[in-house]
């Protein structure tokens, strides 16, 4: 019911997955190479995280890949959903632009309130939209231009959207996510650390911060779970030890590690992996 | 009907009234457009009249400055005078006193019959008897004028009482018939002095105007009590007709609606008008009505001001009930957007305060659509919002409405004022002030949010709105971001916005306005109502039972703003808002080649230690002036003193504004209400001039040597004007006009400085500057840097102290050598902030010419325009117009005789100099500190420079006389041997806008 309250941040009743192509280690955009992925253990880690959303009590639907659109398992570039509105987006990548159809249709069965970009100049990944329960802060990266994060802000009236430079990355959440409807985790790069002040100057709120030394580990998933609190998704000991006994400051908090080493090496995060939703919003 | 009485406007005006007069009566609205012909040509003779008392009143040359001594002899249109001026004679002086001073008297006057009827106090009485408490609010106002009390009494209560069913003046009509064969001849008159060269008009009305005042004031005639007919739109979408007299201050108006509507927690809202752009503005409860809406009909509309962050800390149901008004108004028409979900639940949560419990069977549901809850109305959002009524059963209209606004307050937009702007790069974006600060907006996105604490000054100057930014963690330098308004009332408009916003949410107290501080130029306003903390404060003593009242449908909101007739004036009030952040057809853009030649800013990118020492000053307000022992208060503290001070008021006519001492006077004489003097002055620059030529500024000098008479001879003075060339400060100088009035829009430009001087005013909040808290790893946090350098400051200041305490100690053993010789020089540099490039620097020369006059070209300044308007573009500051700004400057020069003087060629050496610079609200204050040897004998100079920027409406001389008065404190035991003062304006080629 409450529409605009910060206290549903975190209330998800279900997600979109995307299967992850066999087209993707060689053709899935990167904006450097880190190395070959490994296709058979990219799907284990996948088949981890999907499972644990599962657990987590949310509906998914597991959309299957497509072998056209190599980058498709990150499905949340393809839409921005806060509250009951789902806006479509238009990736900045062209190879990409097409990846936003099923997505579409699924959100519409959902009877979510769709809304498309329809302007032709503007382009805006989901992956650049940090949503941190009481406004949102838009990266304005080689993915997203100023007239995407325009649409962006139209059609989100109730919050404050705020446009944040992004230089380096390839998203704003590849470096930054929110971690509870007041913690925002931000990793000590150069480039995390700008972001973070831009972030404050432009903020109404205060809040706290969870400096993490690598910068892409900053990106996990919270959630708050009836019965469970708070629960936070976030990247794996293994590949982030320093990082990942951050996360294990946090109070009251269920942590789930979730290996992410494979698809991290074409830019993939944790968040990119699903789009979330809650139906119960949705008045 | 007036503009502010500003003569230099006056031409402008008359042009104006040619063109505006014939349309008048269709300005106003049904009821005057109802009355007769007679009326009408009453009405507008009136007008007329008024606005040529007004003028009178304010353009005192010399005159209005005339303090109480000043005999009457040169009266030269008496009659009219006589009969009609008195209400406004009492008025008039009052409205020379500073607009907080103004306050003070009418408390204090009225404090017998209606002691504490002013704050929470009254609030019995006030609800017992709204009328009653009208009339006191009234009266308030009117015994200033002096007029006996029964007559405002009885006006007031025909007014009340025939403004139910008509709005006309008919009962004031009758009652007046006698009065209006005067006032007929009596505009006549005034209209043929109208038809005179402006020239000689002025001529006599100076006379006239200074002393046929001082004459009447204190005298107490019965007056006819002009009244007008208002209309106010209150939030519900009615109408409350009022008559209020002609010359009421916005106070009156405002307390008389806020008693219509049972309102007690009245801060948070306002009233507003259109003005000929069908902008809106927000009527000054300060000031005269009448001087700000000038021709525009008696429209108003009761509307929310200060958008309460959190509504649930309002004191009462009906704040809250006229609160949600607000937002379903702001809501229906856009102005607040919100998404689909969030019209559905705040239009389910109006329904349940307007008809309570859902009924499926309720006949008012049937015409849910007659409401509007978006400016696009779904039939899906109707149907949402009636299952989401559902859900509300059995919330009481009050909790419905808590819940409105718990969940409205949430909106991103919510109470933020919008106003269209472009950036550097001539890009529509917008300006939304807010309680927190101000924000950027690029469409809806924002683009970048300044919170007050990042902010340092806020100013406009012509169509320009500026603020200075604090220098972030990494930053060494201040910032000045410009934006474009269109045009000089819009950036106006902007400013008071802001400055009023800043006060209200950040500000334990307001500031009082910038009087006494020094010469100021530009705008004085200042927001004098209470703040939010104080409001709050006062809220808690509120102790009535619940009022009640009636929630009227917004079925009626909706209906009224749909029709096409019922509320006009509603209908306007949205269709001005920057509704979707469209930007609107500008009109008001035509500015625009103007403003790009003229495009400037005073250039802040101050090195950065001049800025740990200006900061020093808002954190350690103490700083240098208060440690010093104050010696020269006798000076003032005598009565006769300041009596002679007040008596030559000519001597002290530096410059045009409206000028008064008045305020120093009551401190230290008995301050008879009556005897309020005034020194004004003159506008007129050949009147100006003469004077400075004339008269031996002896009261300077006075003031100067009383506390050191033996170090100065007194007499010798030097005065050195350096005229204008171009037009200052505006037409109001070239013109000769007097704009005593804050609301003139010939203000080029104000100043704010958020940083108000008593750390303390301000509202401890978190810094907003750097904030998220840190979870881990102190690390360096933005905090404890902003906290090193308030340590260095403070360090510096201190070294400061000690070197002056030092530096006085050696002057104080040269004392007994130096008597004779008088060596030491205080120089006070007074000039306005704009940097002068061939500019006329000439007091700084040691020439000592006497009485000479010097003329210099205009000088043409370099200005830079620093934009930055995008969080990501921040570092880069683009420079790259260099308009000409055209100004005049004027520097009068005062210097007492000096032996050594700067002219002798015995060479000094130079033992050490110091540069302290300040800044307080509206000044700037560089002291310069230079010790010499020089023949054997040392020599401290004190040169203190300052800088005042603002209205044209300063009280120039008082603040010369504080200035003096203030460098005499500081430094008891030197002399002030020369007082330059020097003013720059800047020249105006916008007209009216």
């Amino acid at each position: 019911m409450a529409a605009i309250t910060s206290s549903s941040f975190g209330h998800y009743s279900h997600a979109i997955v995307r299967g992850i192509p066999a087209s993707l280690p060689a053709a899935a955009l990167r904006i450097e190479n880190q190395g070959e992925v490994n296709l058979e253990n990219a799907r284990r880690e996948h088949a981890v995280y999907v499972e644990t959303l599962k657990k987590l009590g949310l509906h998914v639907h597991e959309l299957a890949a497509d072998e056209q659109f190599p980058d498709c398992v990150f499905v949340e570039d393809a839409a921005v959903v806060v509250g009951g509105t789902a806006l479509i987006t238009r990736p900045g990548a062209p190879s990409r632009r097409k990846e936003v159809e099923v997505v579409k249709s699924v959100l519409e069965d959902l009877h979510l309130n769709v809304v498309e970009m329809q302007d032709e100049s503007a382009t805006l990944d989901g992956g650049d939209v940090l949503f941190t329960g009481k406004e949102i802060f838009v990266g304005m990266s080689k993915r997203t231009n100023q007239r995407g994060a325009e649409i962006l802000a139209d059609t989100f009236k109730d919050y404050a959207v705020s446009k944040i430079p992004v230089t380096d990355r390839l998203h704003l959440k590849t470096i930054c996510g929110a971690a509870g409807p007041n913690v925002i985790v931000i990793g000590t790069g150069e480039a995390p650390q700008k972001v973070l002040k831009t972030m404050q100057q432009m903020s109404d709120y205060r809040y706290e911060k969870l400096t993490v030394p690598d910068d892409v580990a900053a990106n996990c998933i919270y959630f708050n779970i009836p019965g469970k609190g708070n629960v936070l998704i976030h990247c794996a000991q293994e590949e982030f030890p320093e990082s990942a006994k951050v996360f294990q400051k946090l109070k009251d908090y269920t942590l789930i590690p979730v290996p992410n080493s494979e698809l991290a090496k074409v830019d993939g995060g944790l968040t990119c992996l699903s789009i979330l939703i809650n139906k119960s919003t949705e008045i | 009907m007036t503009t502010e009485g500003d003569t230099g406007v006056e031409v402008q005006k008359e042009t104006e009234k040619s063109d505006e007069q014939p349309a008048s009566p269709s300005h106003q609205q049904s009821p005057q457009s109802t009355s007769s012909s007679l009326e009408n040509r009453e009405e507008r003779a009136d007008s007329s009249g008024d606005q040529h008392q007004d003028t009178e009143a304010q353009s005192p040359p010399q005159g209005g400055g005339s303090p109480a001594g000043t005999p009457p002899s040169s009266k030269s249109s008496p009659s009219s005078d006589k009969k009609e001026r008195n209400p406004s004679g009492g008025k008039g002086i009052s409205r020379f006193l500073p607009s907080w001073r103004k306050k003070q008297r009418s408390q204090s006057q009225t404090s017998e019959e209606d002691a504490g009827k002013e704050e929470p106090a009254p609030v019995k009485e006030e609800e017992t008897t709204a009328d009653k408490d009208q009339n006191v609010k009234l009266e308030e106002e009117v015994v200033k004028s002096e007029e006996p009390k029964e007559e405002v009494d009885k006006q007031e209560k025909h007014s009340v009482s025939g403004s139910e069913a008509q709005p006309a003046r008919e009962d004031g009509k009758e009652e007046k018939s006698d009065e209006k064969a005067t006032d007929i001849k009596e505009d006549k008159v005034d209209s043929d002095e109208k038809i005179e060269p402006e020239e000689a008009k002025r001529e006599t009305k100076e006379v006239q105007t200074v002393h046929t005042r001082m004459e009447k004031s204190p005298k107490k005639t019965p007056k006819k009590v002009k009244t007008v007919p208002c209309r106010v739109v209150l939030l519900d979408g009615t109408e409350y007709p009022c008559e209020i007299e002609k010359r009421s201050k916005g106070q009156v108006l405002f307390d008389k609606v806020c008693a219509h509507l049972n309102l007690l927690e009245k801060d948070y809202f306002g009233l507003t008008y259109r003005d000929s752009t069908d902008q809106k503005n927000w009527l000054d409860l300060i000031k005269d009505i009448k001087k700000q809406i000038r021709n525009y009909p008696w429209q108003f509309a009761f509307n929310v001001k200060f958008y309460p962050p959190d509504p649930s800390q309002l004191t009462e149901d009906i704040t809250r009930y006229l609160l949600c008004l607000q937002l379903r108004q702001d809501i229906a028409s856009g102005r607040l957007p919100c998404s689909f979900v969030t019209h559905a639940l705040l239009g389910s949560y109006t329904l349940q305060a307007e008809l309570g419990d859902y009924s499926a069977d309720d006949q008012r549901l049937e015409s849910i659509s007659e409401f509007q809850f978006a400016p696009n109305q779904t039939k899906e959002l109707e149907d949402k919002i009636m299952e989401l009524h559902k859900t509300h059963r059995g919330l009481t209209p009050a909790m419905a409405d808590s819940q409105f606004l718990e969940n409205a307050k949430k909106l991103s937009m919510y109470g933020v004022d919008l106003h269209h702007a472009k950036d550097s790069e001539a890009v529509d974006i917008m300006l939304g002030v807010c309680a927190n600060g101000l924000l950027i907006y690029k469409d809806r996105l924002r683009i970048n949010r300044f919170a007050w604490p990042k902010i340092l000054k806020i100013s406009y100057k012509r169509s320009n709105f500026y603020i200075k930014i604090r220098p972030g963690e990494t930053e060494h330098f201040e910032s000045t971001i410009g934006f474009k308004l269109p045009s000089h009332r819009a950036a106006k408009r902007l400013w008071k916005v802001c400055v009023e916003h800043h006060t209200f949410f950040r500000l334990l107290s307001p500031e009082q306005p910038p009087k006494a501080k020094f010469l100021t130029l530009g705008s004085k306003f200042r927001y004098s109502g209470r703040t939010q903390a104080q409001t709050r404060q006062a809220s808690t003593l509120i102790d009535r039972p619940a009022p009640y009242f009636e929630r009227t449908s917004s079925k009626r909101i909706s209906r009224s703003l749909d029709g096409p007739n019922t509320l006009p004036y509603a209908k306007k009030l949205d269709a001005d808002l920057p509704e979707e952040f469209r930007p609107s057809e500008v009109t008001e853009w035509d500015g625009i080649k103007e403003m790009l030649r003229t495009l400037t800013i005073a250039p802040e990118l101050s090195a950065a230690d001049e800025d740990l020492i200006r900061d020093s000053t808002f954190d350690q307000p103490v700083s240098v002036n208060e440690v010093k022992p104050s010696a020269s208060e006798p000076v003032l503290r005598d009565e006769k003193r300041s009596e002679e001070l007040l008596s030559q008021p000519p001597e002290l006519e530096l410059h045009k504004e409206t000028k008064n001492i008045a305020d120093q006077a009551e401190e230290t004489t008995t301050g008879s209400a009556d005897n309020i003097v005034k020194i004004s002055d003159e506008n007129q620059k050949p009147e100006v001039k003469k004077k400075a030529e004339d008269l031996p500024l002896e009261t300077v000098v006075n003031v100067e040597t009383e506390g050191m008479p033996k170090l100065i001879p007194g007499g010798e003075k030097e005065v050195k004007q350096l005229a204008p060339q171009g037009e200052v400060c505006g037409r109001k100088d070239s013109t000769s006009s007097s704009d005593s009035s804050n609301e003139s829009e010939g203000e080029e430009g104000g100043e704010y400085h958020t940083q108000t001087k008593l750390a303390e005013n301000t509202i401890k909040e978190e810094e907003e500057n750097e904030d998220m808290t840190q979870n881990e790893e102190p690390g360096k946090s933005p905090r404890t840097d902003t906290i090193q350098g308030t340590r260095a400051i403070l360090v510096n200041s201190e070294n400061v102290l000690n070197k002056e305490l030092v530096f006085q100690n050696e002057v104080q053993e040269k004392m007994e050598d130096l008597m004779d010789k008088q060596v030491k020089k205080t120089e006070q540099h007074q000039k306005e902030e704009h940097p002068q490039v061939n500019g006329v620097m000439l007091h700084h020369e040691t020439d000592d010419s006497i009485h000479i006059i010097q003329y210099t070209e205009p000088p043409v300044v370099k200005t830079e325009m620093v934009t930055i308007s995008d969080a990501s573009q921040k570092n880069e500051i683009a420079t790259k117009e260099v308009p000409i700004l055209h100004t005049e400057t004027k520097t009068i020069t005062y210097e007492a005789a000096e032996t050594d003087g700067g002219g002798d060629n015995e060479p000094a050496m130079l033992l050490s100099a110091q540069t302290i610079t300040s800044e307080s609200i509206s000044t700037t204050t560089t002291t310069h500190i230079t010790k010499t040897v020089k023949g054997g004998i040392s020599e401290t100079r004190i040169e203190k420079r300052i800088v005042i920027t603002g209205d044209a409406d300063i009280d120039h001389d008082e603040a010369l006389a504080q200035a003096i008065k203030e460098a005499k404190e500081q430094h008891p035991d030197m002399s002030v041997t020369r007082v330059v003062v020097h003013k720059e304006t800047e020249l105006t080629e916008e007209g009216e806008d």
